[in-house]
């Protein structure tokens, strides 16, 4: 067992990444009802977009100094694109069957990958992201790589920005009375447009730092690298109870670490090497999944809490 | 609660939509080659073309290309023009049967050079083998494909007579790896990973049983999802498993992210894996860090035998955007064999196509036998090649640097 201390930091850097992700989906999803599948892709293109600011910028500049114009460079083309989709796709169908602007995402959703993949120079194969020289760390027996050092800050200080902004400022606050009741909330005044506008671009902006974080994790971005880990995000916001911005975080680090202690033990169990290793993974995040959602269905955080958003 | 249970219908559709639309083919019409009169003859490519492994496929297709080329030069068969058609099948073996239905209706196809992963080869086999159509693998290893399932306990039975290769198997690749490793490099201590495909699963297997038959410790076993890239709780165990060295059956799409974080992990021991990871791929991805790495690939290095050497040449010179990767030769020799079958048949028949070309083409392959790109090509009775040659390679500088080729002898 001396290895899980190694293993419950693995699970957490897992888990913080799939975090990230997950609040894009919980956040749009606690406002305008709609599971935006095309947020997965959202996040593969501000990996490319910080990519991008990378291979613009004069060689010999230092990470350090390249890392905030690269978050940056992805956040904007993030949001442009989230902002973008919201506008021309998924406005024009509001007020429509559900499951309009559902099957709308997963066409956008597969647009991006197509787009990147056709049209940025070399996405057609796995495309070298800058690495943070240095490190690794090590404390005891735990190894903390360079490159988690940005996904370990990044994550809480993420949480407290947003949690500080749906809590305290006007849009914030706008943004729980919508969630509430859109209808009333319009009547009291409040632009539930811009607000819906607001909750895509903030999903959109966690999602680009997520992408920085992977690839700096990684060392390389590719055009379908938001498609499982999407997928994985959205486990884990419903497993933290969708539509809960908290949630969203900790259902994320639920299944990091539910999916890497799997790998790690399972197959230390008599009788289950069979059903150990990386390969079962996913299996076992999904056994928890359905477990709380069999005991809790409104996920671990719930629905009904009085922030959500 | 409706909303609930519509979220959950949706996400289940969703998951499983989305999983179909990944497979979706793709079709890309290469070879320009001038029909110039005469008969055209249609030399079939399947290969993945975009994705993960589009550097090993475009490879393939490029070299078939290029063999194409060549026999329409010299005018190597009187009369008949070569055509290539490629198209991709992503990896996937659902992409790869409907790539071989659709190959088998077009009737100027008489010979299919493909594909370049064994799980794709297991879906195609049996639409080739309906149709009499002849399919050579520049890249398949899985030994079951030429000697049926039971090949292990001693009984071969091939399953499909239209299936060849050029390439040898893994059950020749895996034990020659674990011999390099224990003899030469003095590895005792291994942990095995493979990705649970085909390909990956057998090459594991193999190395692992001639590895413990030596006298080599198995530390560990694992097997990865090759469509994730993080694979921080494997490397955790490998780590803490004292391996000194650690075999990869499986390509290098997750190869190489896998030896970069075993490395960083601060676990300073190599990965070694067979010709699914011997590439330049596998270099960009490992990083600076995945120096000292090792694979094995099929056959002597390309561009040191001389026979090899007219064919880079030639490469070069026609100037494809792709290099040529593992899998060039063998491609260039498949479609050769392809080629030298259509001659004899199109010489016998008086030097014209008959109507059953296609089996007769598939008879005329039986007894093919040229000087090719990666020496002799000939063909034994299960469709596998006769040349049994591999090399062991060291991930030295910034390129694989061949140190031991040899041929693996029980």
């Amino acid at each position: 067992m001396n290895e899980l201390p190694q293993q419950l930091v693995n699970g957490l850097l897992l888990g913080s990444m799939y975090g990230l992700v997950a609040i894009g989906y919980t956040m749009v999803y606690g406002i305008v009802q709609l599971i935006n599948f095309a947020h997965g892709e959202i996040f593969m293109t501000g990996g490319f977009g910080a990519l991008t600011v990378w291979l613009i910028l004069p060689g010999g500049t230092t990470l350090w100094l390249a890392l905030p114009l690269m978050i940056i460079g992805a956040i904007i083309v993030a949001v442009t694109i989230a902002v973008g989709a919201e506008r021309f796709a998924y406005r024009p169908l509001r007020g429509g069957p559900r499951l309009a602007p559902l099957i709308t995402a997963i066409g956008i959703s597969l647009a991006l990958q197509q787009a990147v993949w056709a049209w940025y120079p070399g996405a057609t194969s796995s495309l070298t992201f800058p690495e943070i020289p240095g490190g690794p760390f090590h404390f005891g027996s735990v190894t903390i790589q360079t490159g988690d050092i940005f996904l370990l800050t990044a994550a809480p200080l993420s949480m407290a920005i947003l949690g500080y902004f749906v809590m305290k400022t006007r849009t914030g606050r706008g943004m729980q009375a919508t969630a509430q009741d859109p209808d009333t909330a319009k009547l009291m005044g409040i632009n539930t447009d811009r607000i819906i506008v607001v909750a895509f671009a903030l999903g959109a902006a966690f999602a680009a730092i997520g992408a920085v974080a992977y690839g700096l994790k990684y060392g390389e971005v590719n055009f379908r690298m938001g498609f499982i880990l999407g997928l994985k995000a959205f486990t884990a916001a419903v497993l933290g109870g969708i539509g809960n911005i908290y949630g969203a975080m900790i259902g994320g680090l639920a299944l990091g670490l539910a999916e890497t202690l799997a790998t790690a033990f399972i197959a230390d169990i008599p009788g289950m090497q069979q059903l150990g290793g990386q390969s079962w993974a996913d299996v076992w995040a999904f056994v928890l999944l359905i477990l709380v959602l069999l005991f809790r269905p409104q996920g671990l955080l719930g629905e009904r809490v009085a922030d959500r958003a | 609660m409706r909303q609930r249970s519509l979220l959950i219908l949706t996400a289940v559709l969703t998951t499983g939509a989305l999983s179909l639309t990944a497979c979706g083919s793709r079709d890309d019409k290469g070879g320009d080659a001038a029909a110039g009169g005469g008969t055209t003859v249609v030399i079939g490519v399947d290969a993945p073309l975009t994705g993960d492994l589009s550097a090993l496929g475009l490879g393939i297709k490029n070299s078939v290309d290029l063999a194409a080329k060549q026999a329409n030069e010299k005018k190597y068969v009187d009369g008949v023009t070569f055509k290539i058609e490629a198209l991709d099948d992503q990896a996937q073996p659902s992409s790869g049967q409907q790539n071989a239905t659709k190959l088998v209706a077009n009737k100027n196809v008489l010979g299919v050079v493909g594909p370049l992963n064994s799980s794709v080869a297991e879906s195609m086999q049996k639409v080739f083998d309906d149709a009499k159509l002849v399919q050579v693998s520049p890249a398949n290893t899985n030994p079951a494909l030429t000697q049926g399932q039971d090949w292990n306990d001693g009984t071969k039975k091939r399953p499909y007579a239209s299936y060849f290769r050029t390439s040898t198997t893994d059950a020749i690749q895996g034990p020659f790896a674990a011999q390099y490793l224990f003899n030469d490099a003095k590895k005792k201590k291994v942990f095995v990973v493979d990705d649970k495909k085909t390909y990956g699963a057998g090459l594991a297997a193999t190395f692992k049983a001639e590895f413990v038959k030596l006298g080599g410790k198995v530390a560990g076993e694992d097997h990865v999802n090759p469509d994730t890239k993080d694979f921080s709780a494997v490397v955790t165990k490998i780590k803490n498993s004292g391996a000194d060295v650690v075999y990869y059956g499986g390509e290098y799409p997750a190869a190489g992210p896998l030896s970069k974080q075993i490395k960083a992990s601060g676990a300073k021991i190599p990965l070694i894996g067979g010709d699914g990871i011997y590439s330049a791929e596998f270099i960009k991805l490992s990083g600076k860090e995945g120096v000292g790495d090792l694979a094995t690939s099929v056959g002597a290095p390309v561009e040191t035998l001389p026979s090899a050497k007219e064919f880079v040449e030639n490469y070069e010179k026609a100037k494809y955007k792709e290099a040529f990767e593992a899998y060039g030769g063998y491609s260039y020799d498949s479609a050769w064999s392809i080629i030298e079958a259509v001659k004899k048949v199109v010489d016998d028949n008086g030097g014209k196509l008959p109507s059953d070309a296609r089996t007769k083409v598939l008879d005329a392959m039986k007894g093919v036998s040229f000087d090719g790109v990666t020496g002799k090509v000939s063909f034994d009775e299960f469709g596998d090649a006769t040349n049994k040659q591999l090399t062991v390679y060291r991930y030295e500088g910034n390129a694989w640097k061949p140190v031991k080729s040899g041929t693996y002898t029980g």
